[in-house]
């Protein structure tokens, strides 16, 4: 056996929690077995996307991508492929209509549509390896900005480029930057937003878990950009995975000098903190995350003054999510023409979507962003578990609404979605089939929400309580017509009226429904009945 | 680690309080910031007990209750509840003999719930301690439950 084996696994938290460490201990083993340690390397990735499948492994030089691996198969996947070079042909994966065999990674159709920027090393280098990092041009965007660029030139390619926040808001991040970079004070921060609480959306901890450096290098560029020395970066406490590689990345960073004193001996001084959550939705709010870093109670605050005029311990602050931040460095190194080709007239750049539900592949998708939901669904997602019709898919998790089977064509793009009344969100896209009811979906929300409510406004919190008994009602057949239009006219105020993001966004899956499923919601109300079988039959 | 030297291994300043309260938290046995930490915290932090105590009840990772040596987070957010996480929360109720938030008689374990544990493409999930496990079945959870028994007993 000549050549080498490099051994990409994925260490993601979902193929993890899979089983993926059960297999990898068994492949270990199998290599001792053999006396292949010196011959095999095993690289432990960030998540490859493609979660459904999981625990996944692709080996290489073949490329040969391995699926639902059980510990039991390491044996087979070391003596026959490793030893004898003969691919096992039982572990790869299979095209759903055609079966179809499919052994390369690049020919599965869930990878060929995608367009990776955000996701670029993830599933391909061990995320704490700054060596590999740099090996996929990890830090030359940083090297570029302090040599050629000033921040002026940083902040004018981030505007150019198009790039719009990818928490929720979709706020242009070029102009986010210079607005932090003209306020005055010598005392700025960065702020990174990892507090990705969005049932649904998982984009970020994937992003942390698998591409750590990515983060840190782009909030050191905004750290020049704006000119502040401190940055921090808030991870709820869900995400232990996330937090012990991006720990681990900043140590290594410190070591060589990318973080602290005198980066690159260019005169810049950045230094990064992690902070973590304690299990508060609200703290993904901006204002509420930002008393979180300073140990309070994570309760937003009105707004203005933005964050830009008065924000951590009451300085300018800049505060982008994670998404937006690993964007950066290849807008810097590819250029702002080049981002801005990708897209939509008014929404540039790629979209990471976090497909779950009832969908054949499961997992995080990059893709251009104005693809449509049909592409996403049938293309990408493999289409509904047998055969299952498609109903609807909520997208932007509580804050977001449904897009129903009738607009399945729609572009997924900021402007377009919003039209259909919901918003983009942080990405998350949950498929459903005839089988969910949206009454009941809806119910689930708010359920969400009202829980998540931290109070501090009436609105939100007697608001929220106040819709969910009228949906509580309407799911069990006790309502009135009535009722409907108070719900309507409840969840138009408290948008209206709600303190921040949570409370002002929190009808919108119940008004989205009552949209577009308007004759479900009188199917209960008035025939006591409920078409997809969910309703009466809970003893809640 | 004692509480005096969690403390001292933090500077007293208020944006501290978080991490302390998790350390702290973490290092006990029974999963819990009693009356005597939050009292101590405030001292050290020079901040409150009142202030304190607002900050370890408005999170939910926070207990102010005495908890189990192992705390289960069952993901309750939708796409969950669209793949089953009702069936897997009902039979860990019925594996441990608790309701959601009580403790089990031998205090191994307190049953929680989580609003998203972000792992929704091996929906449903839950949360051992640091430990995500997803796809459940309750053929799966009986096994994850015995491990952790196992591993106190042997």
């Amino acid at each position: 056996m000549a050549k080498i084996y490099n051994l990409l696994l994925c260490a993601g938290a979902s193929c993890i929690s899979s089983g993926g460490y059960s297999f990898r201990d068994k492949l270990v083993e199998e290599l001792k077995k053999h006396k292949l340690e010196g011959m095999v390397n095993i690289v432990e990735t960030g998540c490859v996307g493609i979660c459904e499948l999981g625990p996944v492994v692709i080996v290489y030089p073949d490329g040969v991508f391995y699926k639902k691996l059980k510990p039991e198969d390491a044996k087979d996947i070391v003596e026959e492929h490793l030893l004898k070079g003969r691919v096992v042909q039982r572990l790869l994966y299979k095209e759903k209509d055609s079966e179809k065999i499919v052994q390369q990674a690049t020919q599965i159709p869930f990878f060929q549509k995608q367009l990776k920027i955000v996701l670029r090393n993830c599933g391909i280098i061990d995320p704490e390896s700054l060596e590999e990092y740099i090996g996929k041009d990890g830090y030359s965007a940083l090297a570029k900005v302090l040599t050629e660029m000033s921040p002026e030139d940083v902040i004018k390619e981030i505007k150019d480029s198009g790039l719009r926040g990818r928490g929720g808001a979709g706020f242009p991040t070029g102009l986010k930057w210079e607005l932090v970079r003209n306020s005055k004070g010598d005392e700025k921060y960065v702020v990174c937003n990892a507090d990705e609480g969005d049932p649904g959306a998982f984009m970020d901890r994937s992003v942390l878990e698998g591409d750590p450096f990515s983060v840190i290098e782009a909030m050191t560029i905004a750290g020049y950009a704006v000119g502040a020395k401190q940055g921090y970066v808030y991870v709820r406490a869900e995400y232990p995975l996330a937090i012990k590689r991006l720990k681990s990345a900043i140590k290594k960073a410190y070591e060589e000098n990318l973080l602290g004193k005198n980066i690159f001996g260019k005169g810049l001084d950045f230094d990064l903190e992690i902070r973590v959550g304690a299990g508060a939705f609200v703290c993904g709010e901006e204002t509420a995350l930002m008393h979180s870093i300073e140990g309070q109670r994570g309760t937003p605050s009105p707004k203005p003054p933005f964050p830009a005029d008065k924000g951590l311990f009451g300085k300018p602050t800049l505060i982008n999510n994670v998404e937006t931040y690993a964007n950066i460095c290849q807008i810097i190194l590819k250029g702002s023409k080049w981002f801005s080709s990708i897209g939509t007239e008014k929404s540039k750049g790629t979209k990471v979507f976090a497909l779950a539900g009832e969908i054949n592949n499961t997992g995080l998708v990059e893709v251009p962003m104005g693809t449509t939901l049909r592409e996403m669904v049938y293309e990408i997602g493999g289409g509904l578990p047998n055969n299952k019709k498609f109903k609807a898919a909520q997208i932007g998790g509580p804050s977001g609404g449904c897009i129903p089977a009738e607009f399945i064509d729609t572009p997924l793009d900021y402007e377009s979605v919003k039209k259909l009344g919901t918003i983009i969100g942080s990405g998350g896209l949950i498929i459903m089939s005839e089988d969910t009811c949206m009454v009941d979906l809806a119910k689930y929300f708010l359920e969400f929400t009202q829980d998540e409510s931290c109070g501090k406004c009436p609105p939100c919190r007697i608001g929220t309580k106040k819709m969910l008994e009228i949906l509580d009602r309407i799911s069990k057949g006790r309502a009135k017509q009535e009722e409907l239009d108070l719900l309507i006219h409840l969840g138009e105020q408290i948008c209206k009226t709600s303190l921040c993001g949570l409370g002002q966004t929190a009808p919108n899956p119940v008004l989205s429904t009552i949209r577009y499923f308007k004759d479900e919601y009188l199917e209960h109300i008035n025939e006591k009945k409920c078409r997809a079988g969910i309703c009466f039959k809970k003893k809640k | 680690m004692d509480r005096e030297k969690i403390l001292k291994k933090y500077e007293p300043t208020r944006e501290n309080l978080l991490y302390i309260l998790h350390d702290i938290q973490n290092s006990k046995d029974e999963k819990y910031l009693s009356e005597d930490d939050l009292v101590a915290v405030s001292k050290y932090l020079k901040v409150s007990r009142s202030e304190v105590m607002g900050v370890a009840t408005f999170y939910t990772m926070f207990s102010v209750k005495k908890r189990g040596h192992h705390i289960v987070r069952v993901c309750v957010s939708p796409p969950c509840q669209l793949m089953g996480s009702d069936t897997v929360f009902n039979y860990l109720k019925k594996t441990l003999g608790v309701k959601e938030g009580e403790t089990t008689d031998d205090n191994m374990f307190t049953l929680e719930t989580s609003s998203c544990l972000g792992v929704c493409a091996v929906a449903p999930a839950m949360m051992v301690d640091d430990d995500m496990y997803g796809n459940l079945t309750p053929e799966k959870i009986d096994e994850i439950i015995t491990k952790y028994r196992e591993k106190k007993n042997g």
